[in-house]
């Protein structure tokens, strides 16, 4: 921890925010549950709750909303991450979802899960009792997002309601619920992605190794490259070649872009990132191109 | 390098949206395809040029009605800092807002139209940043460019402000004419205002000291989490979880803690990378105290010589923020201070200030949203708290109606006693 004059750091700044944050949803909720992706935001989240909690282990338990989509890069490095830490993994399948005919699989080329985890994940909250869920959510990322509050209320039908929202003031959150009703934790709302890559630098967090440049068979669709997979139908005219890409984002197969890249340290991807002219989720994510206000649209639904 | 948080403060069309898209846009904080998007959009509503208010007005009914909704929060940094921007809307529930945004910022940017000088709203606003009690205020005359970069226009409407200050209670008061527009004194000094010898925006962003509005003096620690493991390893392990939100702690001090009133010694101060041997806001860590006393959430360690208040009897500004309920002498609803809930019943509303005039409207029924007012509340468990103006953190209180669980009301602690 570097001090001069009682000054902390922006890292320092905002790590104790969020380790705030962690031990208020703690100490208020019942039951609280981390959302887990595997992705760099996910991982700084659950690294910041061991700081908050040790020595003691995580009070609470970490879920992985399953697509049945993932990359199996990212599903191993799941397993290790959770291992180590002692933590209690919860895995929810949207695989499951589907065959319980809960919802249905989309059909053609730009079939994607996306939608479809909505269900799985409000069927895992009201299975579990789960009323506070932390996520990884950044207010850099997209817009709506900016907008959101740290403590995001939602109602029993896991819906967010952008336009009566609680006014969150200093560092005061209000966690108060009715019964089946949650609140959604965003505890690393402040901090932008190369906030996140400097901190992954600094504490050396270890991350799935597809976020570093690697040869890989893809094809070209909306102006990004999607990894060819038995997740993805493509049409003729998507030709597959070999690209020495890396990933940005960690999403499903199906909808995550990769981007060219030769960085294959954290230090050359802070530099790439640095210098990047295109915001993460416009480059990689092809879930939230379809409209101006899909995400707001999907958190209304009651998405991550 | 360190953290700034402002909020930003304006009229309808003062330029703020300008400002704000300037300092991302030149600080290279805006993305070509957020760009892209807002482009399109603009043509696509019919605008004449690209509205950079789409950057942070995002929702749905923001889009389609041109206004904005809510607090929005950007991010920026420079190679001496990084920002973090509260953009609170001018119009519409503006009170709301503006202390919802400012409640946490250490400056407040005031736009005034360089034409126009101070508006109703400007002295609003000046006096909400003087009652949250933001340490810096940056007035910004903009549109400099509208009135031919002069120098006198600029200096009446600094000595407008400067009057209207001095009824106020405002520590650092900065003035900058600009254009956001042309970028005139944003990023870079301007060569149309040779007359001013002051830095540009940025630069004073950049450059100001902070680190000293914090309260270093009084120690407050109050607990916000018991830290038990139980586990082999850590068997008797018992710590305590919190941020420091007043003073330093070091390793050896001797602290008292309410409301116990029992004194013990720091035996150390720990977080996962190791022991440290002070810790000061806003550091969340963990202490562990000698012998064995009961503590849990909502207690508060301080220094034997230099405690809080305790009392049940609490005066304070309350800032009414429910659209639905009305505050009025009687009400029952909750409080959140510091790591404590609690009840609280509104024993008396003394006045409401009158947000055009400045002046007190004694004995008021009720405050409504919006409305500002001095009232007198009595706890069902005593809070150990200081004066706002000598700690942000445990001088401040939201209140919550139990009946919908919102958050009705931001308050600032002024005294005690009934």
């Amino acid at each position: 921890m570097s001090i001069t004059a009682y000054e902390l750091s922006h890292l320092d700044t905002l790590e104790a925010e969020s380790i705030h944050i962690f031990r208020e949803v703690a100490a208020e909720f019942e039951q609280p549950c981390l959302m887990f992706s595997g992705g760099k935001d996910s991982l700084v989240m659950l690294h910041l709750a061991s700081k908050a909690f040790w020595p003691a282990r995580l009070p609470f338990p970490i879920i992985h909303i399953d697509t049945g989509h993932n990359f199996p890069e990212v599903l191993e490095f799941r397993d290790q991450v959770i291992e180590k830490l002692g933590a209690r993994l919860l895995v929810a399948s949207v695989q499951q979802s589907i065959d319980d005919g809960k919802v249905v699989e989309e059909t053609g080329p730009r079939a994607s899960r996306n939608r479809l985890q909505i269900t799985t994940l409000l069927d895992a909250i009201e299975e579990h009792r789960f009323d506070a869920l932390f996520g990884g959510a950044r207010r850099d990322e997209e817009k709506a997002r900016s907008k959101e509050r740290v403590y995001s209320f939602r109602d029993n039908f896991g819906q967010w309601n952008p336009k009566n929202q609680r006014p969150e003031l200093w560092n005061l959150y209000n966690g108060r619920i009715n019964q089946d009703e949650h609140i959604r934790v965003f505890p690393i709302s402040n901090w932008t992605e190369i906030d996140v890559w400097q901190y992954i630098r600094r504490e050396k967090i270890d991350i799935p190794n597809i976020y570093f440049a690697h040869n890989r068979q893809v094809f070209s669709r909306d102006g990004m490259w999607l990894a060819d997979s038995e997740y993805v139908t493509r049409t003729e005219d998507e030709k597959v070649l070999t690209r020495k890409i890396r990933y940005r984002t960690i999403g499903d197969m199906s909808c995550t872009g990769a981007v060219d890249s030769d960085a294959e340290t954290i230090e050359q991807i802070i530099e790439e990132v640095s210098a990047t002219r295109i915001t993460e989720r416009g480059e990689t994510r092809a879930d939230d191109i379809t409209s101006e206000t899909s995400m707001e649209d999907r958190k209304k639904e009651g998405y991550f | 390098m360190g953290l700034l948080r402002f909020a930003t403060a304006g009229s309808v069309d003062d330029g703020k949206s300008t400002l704000i898209g300037r300092l991302l846009y030149d600080t290279k904080s805006i993305f070509q395809d957020q760009l892209d998007s807002i482009e399109a959009t603009s043509i696509q509503m019919g605008n004449d040029y690209t509205n950079l208010a789409l950057l942070t007005d995002g929702l749905r009914a923001e889009r389609e009605q041109g206004i904005t909704i809510d607090v929005a929060y950007r991010y920026f940094a420079t190679p001496k800092r990084k920002f973090i921007i509260a953009d609170t809307p001018g119009h519409v529930q503006y009170t709301r807002n503006m202390v919802t945004g400012s409640s946490r910022a250490d400056l407040v940017l005031i736009l005034i139209d360089g034409r126009h000088g101070m508006t109703e709203q400007t002295r609003r606003h000046a006096f909400l940043t003087s009652l949250l009690r933001i340490p810096h205020v940056v007035v910004c005359v903009n549109k400099m460019d509208l009135i031919d970069y002069d120098e006198q226009a600029f200096e009446a409407v600094k000595k407008e402000f400067q009057n209207f200050a001095m009824k106020l209670e405002i520590p650092d008061l900065t003035f900058i004419p600009m254009s956001a527009l042309h970028g005139d004194n944003v990023v870079s000094r301007s060569p149309n205002m040779e007359w001013y010898q002051g830095s540009s925006l940025l630069h004073h962003l950049e450059q100001l000291h902070i680190a000293s509005d914090r309260n270093h003096i009084d120690a407050r620690f109050p607990v916000q989490y018991v830290i038990r493991p139980q586990s082999g390893e850590y068997h008797d392990y018992r710590g305590y979880a919190g941020t420091v939100v007043g003073g330093v702690f070091k390793v050896g001090d001797e602290v008292l803690i309410l409301p116990s009133g029992l004194t013990s010694t720091v035996a150390s101060l720990e977080s996962f990378d190791g022991p440290v041997s002070e810790a000061f806001g806003p550091m969340a860590i963990t202490m562990r105290l000698t012998g064995d006393i009961d503590i849990s959430r909502g207690d508060m360690i301080c220094r034997p010589n230099n405690r809080p208040q305790s009392s049940r009897y609490v005066q304070s500004m309350i800032c009414w923020m429910s659209e639905k309920l009305e505050f009025e002498p009687g009400m029952k609803l909750a409080i959140k201070h510091s790591t404590k809930s609690s009840r609280v019943i509104v024993a008396d509303l003394q006045y409401r200030i009158n947000l055009d005039t400045l002046h007190r409207e004694m004995d008021p029924d009720s405050l409504a949203l919006n409305e500002i007012g001095r009232a007198s509340l009595q706890t069902t468990e005593p809070l150990f708290f200081d004066e706002y103006r000598r700690n942000r953190n445990t001088g401040s209180f939201i209140l919550i109606d139990e009946a919908t669980n919102a958050t009705v009301a931001a308050g600032i602690i002024v005294g005690s006693g009934v």
